[in-house]
């Protein structure tokens, strides 16, 4: 029963949201803000795990194909289609669950529990619209271009990794990167990571938004809300990955 | 002026509420007293709206805020300032910010014209030099006279305030009560207060509404309490023997029958 009562109110949150801003330009300055923690904010672990992906990628690839019949630029096309269709957007999005995620619900919890929610409210102001809705679009700005600075960094890892290693020379991971190129995976990798933004948004905001106690409830829906979150967003790779592949 | 009539608050299977009424006059310090668990904090959040009753009215100037309009509810709103027990400043935002949050939100005055209403306001809470300190950086007291200054900086109509005085030293809660109470009377505000402190209720309580366990147990000014005869609210506010012979004394002074060699030495034993 509470999950039904629980899918009630976060649809009810996301209606509420929609409402005429009291004053344009500070859901701007919000909208604004909050690009600037979650897409700077998460740039470098974005830059970092997606180049270390990449690499891994490769090395695993070339360990995997022994034969001598396939040529080496093979692996470029692997490592490509690996990080464009899954690393980049599924493990990228997870990790942005747990960063984003964790900070929007704990922010949120804070600001409910020491009475900032209640006192924005007594001015007149339609907080799930100007707490919430910035988060949301700023998610589905910021989380996407992640998304796809995490597939260049990815590719130039294994790149990288390739080249330093001697598995193949960069001429041949170029090569490997132009073959057979399908253009529809990069629109799957875009259409996942919008999804996986509304979520990685949108779930954490609920928990923090409805948080009742104090600071150990604070912890706890913070913890919740990136498991939530990392659930929804696997169960959702598999259901676009089954319509849309 | 804000009249409560036989409000009723439930939640679940409690009853927190149970037919409170009341007339808050505008230019007046309104309290609302009570032990912990009565349903004063309930009362407050059902006026401001943050809590719908299960019955009854709340009239802001004639308008009933129940039946109003989301729309409508925003507009009184705008006149509307409070003061949270935990002072609800806005922890990522400098003082000067937070102050000028609702100036931001609900003017379109000019950068100027804000920031001088800022000062003006935060000069009358005797604030000074604390512009761009943040919330963690000030003492409980400042944070209450920010909060404080966040309240009026719109020319509120109504002000709340919940447990003004908590976590504060007697002498800073004298002077946040002090402060209320002139706002209150030069911008002729309706304030409503809830508070324990019995400091408050003898100095600032020009009207006292008394609840006990949900109902309306007493109402009168702060000089009619000393000689209520009501057994609960004696129990209540006069607690301690110290305030019981404060109370004996206030009333021998106020016949005229205070004994010439009697002091305030023979209260404390």
């Amino acid at each position: 029963m509470k999950i039904i009562k629980d899918i009630g109110r976060y649809l009810l949150m996301l209606k509420s949201m929609f409402s005429r801003p009291e004053n344009g330009k500070m859901y701007w300055k919000e909208f604004m803000r909050q690009c600037s923690d979650i897409g700077i904010g998460s740039l470098g672990i974005v830059c970092i795990i997606s180049i270390f992906i990449g690499a891994v990628s490769t090395l695993q690839t070339a360990y995997q194909l022994v034969s001598p019949l396939i040529p080496p630029s093979t692996i470029a096309q692997i490592v490509r289609d690996t990080v464009i269709l899954e690393f980049a957007p599924t493990l990228t999005c997870i990790v942005l669950a747990g960063v984003v995620g964790s900070k929007i619900a704990s922010e949120l919890g804070n600001m409910r529990v020491s009475e900032q929610i209640d006192a924005l409210e007594i001015m007149g102001i339609n907080t799930k619209s100007y707490l919430i809705m910035p988060k949301i679009l700023a998610g589905l700005v910021t989380i996407p271009l992640l998304v796809m600075l995490a597939m260049v960094l990815g590719i130039w890892g294994g790149r990288v990794a390739g080249s330093m290693t001697g598995i193949l020379t960069p001429e041949q991971f170029d090569t490997g990167l132009r073959q057979s190129f399908v253009q529809y995976n990069v629109f799957f990798a875009l259409a996942k990571s919008y999804t996986f933004a509304f979520i990685i948004a949108s779930i954490p905001a609920f928990y923090g938004y409805y948080v009742q106690g104090g600071a150990l409830e604070i912890g706890k829906a913070s913890t919740k809300a990136v498991v939530v979150s990392c659930i929804l967003l696997l169960f959702a790779d598999y259901v676009l990955s089954a319509l849309l592949l | 002026m804000i009249e409560v009539k036989n409000i009723k608050k439930s939640f679940a299977d409690k009853t927190v509420i149970q037919d409170v009424s009341a007339v808050m006059k505008a230019g007046q310090c309104n309290l609302i007293i009570g032990s912990s668990g009565s349903g004063k904090t309930v009362l407050m959040k059902c006026m401001v709206g943050l809590f719908e009753p299960d019955s009854g009215e709340i009239i802001y100037d004639k308008k009933d805020f129940i039946t109003m309009s989301q729309e409508e509810k925003k507009d009184i709103r705008k006149e509307i300032g409070m003061l949270f027990q935990g002072s609800a400043l806005f922890d990522s935002q400098t003082v000067e910010q937070n102050v000028m949050f609702p100036l931001d939100m609900f003017t379109k005055d000019s950068s100027v014209q804000k920031l001088k209403r800022v000062n003006e306001v935060l000069e009358r809470v005797k604030i000074v030099d604390a512009n761009k300190k943040f919330p963690s950086e000030l003492s409980g007291g400042m944070k209450k006279r920010v909060a404080l200054a966040r309240a009026i900086v719109l020319n509120p109509k109504y002000l709340f305030c919940d447990e003004p005085n908590s976590g504060l030293d007697p002498q800073t809660s004298l002077v946040i009560d002090k402060l209320i109470q002139e706002i209150t009377v030069e911008y002729n505000i309706t304030t409503v207060i809830n508070t324990h402190d019995m400091n408050s209720v003898m100095e600032i309580g020009n009207y006292i509404l008394y609840m006990y366990q949900g109902n309306k147990e007493w109402e009168g000014s702060n000089r009619e309490i000393i000689f209520s005869k009501n057994k609960r609210l004696n129990e209540f506010i006069f607690a301690s023997d110290f305030l019981r012979d404060a109370k004996e004394m206030r009333m021998l002074e106020e016949s005229g029958k205070m004994p010439e060699n009697r002091n305030m030495d023979d209260m404390i034993k």
